[in-house]
């Protein structure tokens, strides 16, 4: 408080009347006083010569015609994080004096992407929501607070979404929420299927199908869901009013839908994974993977690959373009029990029968972390905020950070009333859906949702008449199947011409290969000088005539950078001086 | 125990009143937003293909000459306004937005061979086969007064070509040789003969002109064109003040500093550094008969040519291919062309006797446009730019439909080309190396230079 440079700031202000503010009239008059103050500002600002910037910013600034100066000059400042964040690549390198016309539209674009890089960063800082949190007192571990204890501390509508649906009848159930996170969709064992908004617990279907099913998946909109059945594949629609019945698809037992694609991949008990155009109705691919029964099944949303889990520990990666896995994966001893991937396509989660849960990087296809589970997880899922949650039993665990960092405590867990099935986090939202045998339970789960939607791609609160014209738009930019790929930005790069095809295009233009070489043929000599030893002979002579003076020159150098190493060492060894009674013995 | 769990008021995300517009509270994570190469290629396709659905230029046919048109002038002030003069001497004045001829006058006999515009806008000078200059007014003549011309100049030979000055009151004619007159004068006060050719066209130069005005003579001379029937392309040049080339008809940028001229030559056309007359910079093919006319588009950008192929083909300036091309059933030989000075539309007057309004852009729409259909048309052509050179974009947008001899004689030409290609290359390839030089496509029309 007592500074020595507020006092003097004090002091100012009590000693001298504070000045009127300056008037572009009274510049004359205040010339001299303007020069004086010039001159000891000039001293003061010498040492900072180094920001040019700065200086000019601040020259504009007393420009004002009140006299002030802008005291935060040129444009804010954005943190660099934020700024990595919204980083799409890296600045292309560019020839300097070649192609001016090629280097002047990359460098224009590059300006514009920067541009909307910063705004984006500069946006980012406005966005309404803050993402959700627990945290325990001191020793107190997060996943010993029981849900209702959180239900208790949160608002009433946060509260209201700690729930349970108690349906012992129909047994284990499915869990899906819709793409926007606003309805739930519950598919029980034993023929039970129910479309609910779960947010205001409105039941919009409920319908018995008298068949067991195995999975139960939204389309793109809450509209129309499908349902594997026991033997075909069926399409709904939120009256539960039967649309198809797709024979084409039999025995489904898992079902991925990708919304921007519109494909619904669907992986059978008869080792096919199938792929159908929901916009069409037509069977894009059918690829007979030959693994066996195929229950384990996410796809990456990332880039739209599909990920199966083996019996035999293996995992495959798929896209519709090949009828070959794009990747297999040993990733466990035993059989793989579930898959999951991160929204940003970059770790895979697996867990299998030998108990163990792998983190993967899928991009680099290396294994990141290894945890011991000691019941094994039958179900997991990542949300949105990348939080993991696995079922062991009938005890749901929710890990944060599993992927960077070794984690040894869950930071939430939560025992459901029967085995657990299905388990799905809710998009945009703090919760997370089970569907165990007794019934469906949705837990609160602070930080797992993502806090700020965007309302063009998934709003939750949309009303019928943007959803109609969302799907229009949706289905205008619908991906073809055939743009799958490992990488989604694929096709935006430069597809450059490989040293083959370029040179292929040059014979073809020329007429001759320029860089053909003519393979050196003895000339034949009498008197039995073109024997067969002395042809060989000669040509050892010009064999590998263009690379010896390279090798000869690699070598040389090899040798000379190891004689300069001993040098050196052996200054070292002279320089330390330490000379011990054994060093006699080295030449 | 600090819990914070997401809890959305939903007053903040849904309107309050049917009267507001929707809310769309928006993330630019690229997280949130997932193939967004793949979507933005997808918007692009979409893009390309409405526009080759929305590609209907062509917008009105001008009827009423009884003989071909044989040239046509844009009034240097009025955007409605178009001058038209065709074989059998008449001229017509036409206004573009009510599609209708509003002045019919007998100018000359026989062809109309040039009509300019003085710069005012008031009057415009017609030369004409019975070898006279005449201006005329541009108001039509009240009740009961003649048509008249202002001035008529008698020529001693026929005139093919007719140019006004931007600023001053000096204009310029070609024939058998290059005249320079000044508008107070019956006489040229200078002419220009090369030898025995004929000129088809003569230009001011508009930018230099503006530099230079004292020294008019000069520029003129350096920007006077010959006319050869032959194929060969011969550039002569003279002294400093005279420079012609052995070419066909030139047009003129209006924006553009650096001076470049078109010359055509039967089926191509040939953008000159007018510094460096040596070689072109570019060369314009995809016409399949000889080039009839240019003209630059006011931007500079593009110029539009006229062939007698019957079609008319627009060039981006630096582009050796046509971006569009334009034909109907009905359209014969284009004699002459013009691309208004709103960048928006093309004239094109031919054989048959009609004028044709084309827009300059076949997809775009006309009309006034709102802020959301502005946003919508230069989001889709930043996309189509982006993802232009992907084959499948690049077929959609380069397919035009062409009358079926045309399509042929592309094809034999190009069948020529090759083999002429193939014989080259067997010939260097069983010729010692460096013997048979490739010369580029550039440099194969350029003869000789002459000083």
């Amino acid at each position: 408080m007592a500074s020595p440079g507020k006092a003097s700031v004090s002091d100012s202000h009590v000693g001298k009347k504070k000045k009127p503010p300056a008037r572009y009239w009274q510049e004359e008059t205040d010339g001299e006083k303007k020069g004086a103050e010039d001159g000891g500002r000039a001293a003061e600002e010498e040492p900072r010569t180094q920001k040019p910037k700065q200086e000019e910013h601040q020259r504009e600034g007393k420009r004002f015609i009140s006299g002030k100066s802008d005291p935060f000059p040129g444009p804010a400042p954005i943190p660099e994080d934020r700024l990595q964040k919204f980083k799409r690549k890296e600045k292309t390198k560019k020839h300097r004096r070649q192609h001016y016309k090629l280097r002047d539209i990359i460098t224009r674009s590059e300006e514009a992407s920067e541009m909307a890089q910063k705004q984006a960063a500069r946006f980012d800082i406005l966005l309404p929501e803050d993402a959700g949190f627990l945290e325990g007192d001191e020793e107190e571990d997060t996943y010993t607070i029981s849900q209702e204890d959180i239900a208790d501390a949160v608002d009433i509508t946060s509260g209201a979404k700690y729930f349970n649906l108690k349906l012992s009848q129909f047994g284990p159930y499915r869990v899906d929420y819709s793409k926007t996170g606003r309805h739930l969709l519950l598919g029980g064992r034993r023929g039970h299927v129910a479309c609910v908004d779960w947010q205001s617990k409105q039941l919009m279907c409920e319908i018995n199908v008298m068949e067991s099913i195995n999975d139960v998946k939204w389309l793109h909109s809450e509209t129309m869901y499908a349902v594997a059945q026991k033997k075909w594949l069926h399409i709904y629609d939120s009256n539960g009013i039967e649309l198809h019945c797709i024979r084409k698809f039999n025995d489904v037992l898992r079902m991925q839908f990708l919304p921007y694609h519109f494909l619904l991949a669907t992986a059978s008990a008869s080792s096919f994974l199938k792929y159908l155009d929901v916009s069409v109705g037509k069977e894009v691919t059918a690829i007979c993977t030959k693994t066996g029964r195929l229950d384990v099944m996410c796809q990456n949303p990332h880039n739209a690959i599909i990920h199966l889990g083996h019996p035999n520990g293996t995992v495959t990666l798929w896209s519709p373009n090949q009828k070959e896995a794009l990747v297999k994966m040993l990733c466990h001893q035993g059989g793989v029990r579930s898959v999951t991937v991160d929204k940003s396509g970059t770790y895979m989660v697996t867990s299998g029968m030998d108990k163990k849960l792998k983190v993967y990087d899928i991009r680099a296809l290396k294994p990141l972390q290894s945890y011991f589970l000691p019941a094994g997880a039958s179900c997991l899922s990542l949300s949105q905020r990348g939080l993991l949650s696995a079922t062991t039993g009938d005890v749901v665990q929710v890990y944060k950070d599993v992927c960077n960092t070794p984690v040894t405590k869950p930071y939430m867990a939560h025992r459901v009333r029967g085995t657990a099935w299905g388990l799905s986090f809710c998009p945009f939202e703090d919760v997370l859906g089970v569907g165990h045998g007794d019934g469906f339970t949705s837990m609160l789960v602070p930080g797992a949702g993502e806090p700020n939607f965007d309302g063009l791609d998934a709003n939750p609160y949309r009303s019928a008449k943007q959803r109609q014209e969302w799907e229009v738009k949706a289905l205008l930019e619908k991906i073809q199947p055939e743009l799958i790929s490992l990488d989604p930005c694929e096709l935006g790069q430069v597809d450059q011409a490989t040293f083959q095809q370029r040179h292929q295009d040059r014979v073809q233009a020329l007429g001759f290969d320029p860089l053909a070489k003519e393979k050196f043929v003895p000339k034949y000599k009498k008197k039995g000088r073109s024997s067969t030893g002395n042809v060989e002979k000669r040509k050892r002579q010009v064999a590998h005539e263009d690379q010896r003076d390279i090798i000869k020159q690699t070598v040389e150098d090899k040798m000379k950078m190891e004689k300069e190493r001993k040098n050196r060492e052996k200054k070292k060894a002279k320089l330390s001086g330490s000379r011990s009674a054994l060093d006699r013995f080295k030449n | 125990m600090k819990v914070k769990v997401l809890s959305r008021n939903p007053d903040d995300y849904v309107r309050e009143t049917k009267l507001d517009i929707q809310r769309v509270p928006r993330n630019y994570d690229p997280t949130l937003h997932p193939f967004e190469v793949n979507r933005e290629y997808t918007r692009a396709l979409n893009a390309t293909k409405l526009e080759r659905v929305f590609a209907k230029p062509f917008l009105a046919s001008l009827d009423g000459h009884k003989d071909g048109v044989n040239c046509m002038a844009k009034h240097a002030k009025s955007l409605s306004k178009l001058l038209s003069g065709s074989c059998d001497g008449e001229l017509k004045v036409w206004d573009l937005t009510k599609h209708e001829c509003v002045r019919t006058l007998q100018a000359h006999e026989g062809f109309v061979r040039g009509i300019v515009v003085r710069f005012c806008g008031t009057s415009f000078f017609t030369a004409g086969d019975d070898k006279t200059i005449k201006q005329w007014k541009m108001e039509s003549p009240g009740y009961g007064e003649e048509e008249e011309p202002l001035n008529t100049i008698l020529g001693k030979t026929v005139f093919t070509g007719l140019d006004h000055h931007q600023k001053d009151g000096v204009f310029a004619t070609c024939g058998q040789q290059v005249d320079i007159w000044d508008e107070q004068r019956s006489s040229p006060i200078r002419s220009f003969t090369w030898g025995v050719d004929s000129f088809s066209a003569v230009r001011f130069n508009p930018v230099e002109v503006r530099h230079h005005v004292s020294t008019t003579l000069r520029h003129t001379h350096t920007h006077t064109h010959t006319h050869t029937h032959t194929h060969t392309h011969t550039l002569y040049s003279f002294s400093m003040f005279t420079l012609a080339y052995k070419v066909f008809i030139v047009s003129l940028p209006d924006a553009f500093k650096m001076d470049c001229l078109i010359f055509l030559c039967l089926t191509s056309l040939y953008t000159y550094d007018m510094r460096f007359l040596d070689r072109p910079i570019t060369v314009h093919m995809d016409h399949v008969s000889a080039v009839l006319d240019v003209d630059y588009s006011p931007t500079g950008k593009e110029f539009v040519s006229a062939s007698f192929d019957k079609t008319i083909r627009i060039f981006p300036k630096d582009g050796g291919r046509s971006r569009e091309v334009y034909h109907t059933k009905r359209m014969q030989h284009v004699i002459c062309v013009k691309w208004s000075a709103d960048n928006k539309f093309i004239l094109s007057g031919s054989d048959e006797m009609n004028i044709r309004l084309w827009k300059a852009n076949a997809a775009e729409k006309l009309g006034v446009l709102t802020p959301r259909e502005k946003v919508a048309v230069n989001y889709s052509q930043k996309l189509k730019e982006k993802f232009q050179h992907h084959p499948q974009i690049r077929r959609i947008a380069h397919h035009r439909h062409l009358p079926k001899s045309i399509f042929h004689q592309t094809k034999e030409l190009r069948v020529m080309k090759e083999a002429r290609r193939r014989k080259e290359r067997n010939v260097r390839k069983h010729s010692r190396p460096g013997a048979v030089p490739v010369v580029s496509e550039k440099e194969k029309h350029v003869v000789t230079v002459v000083k």
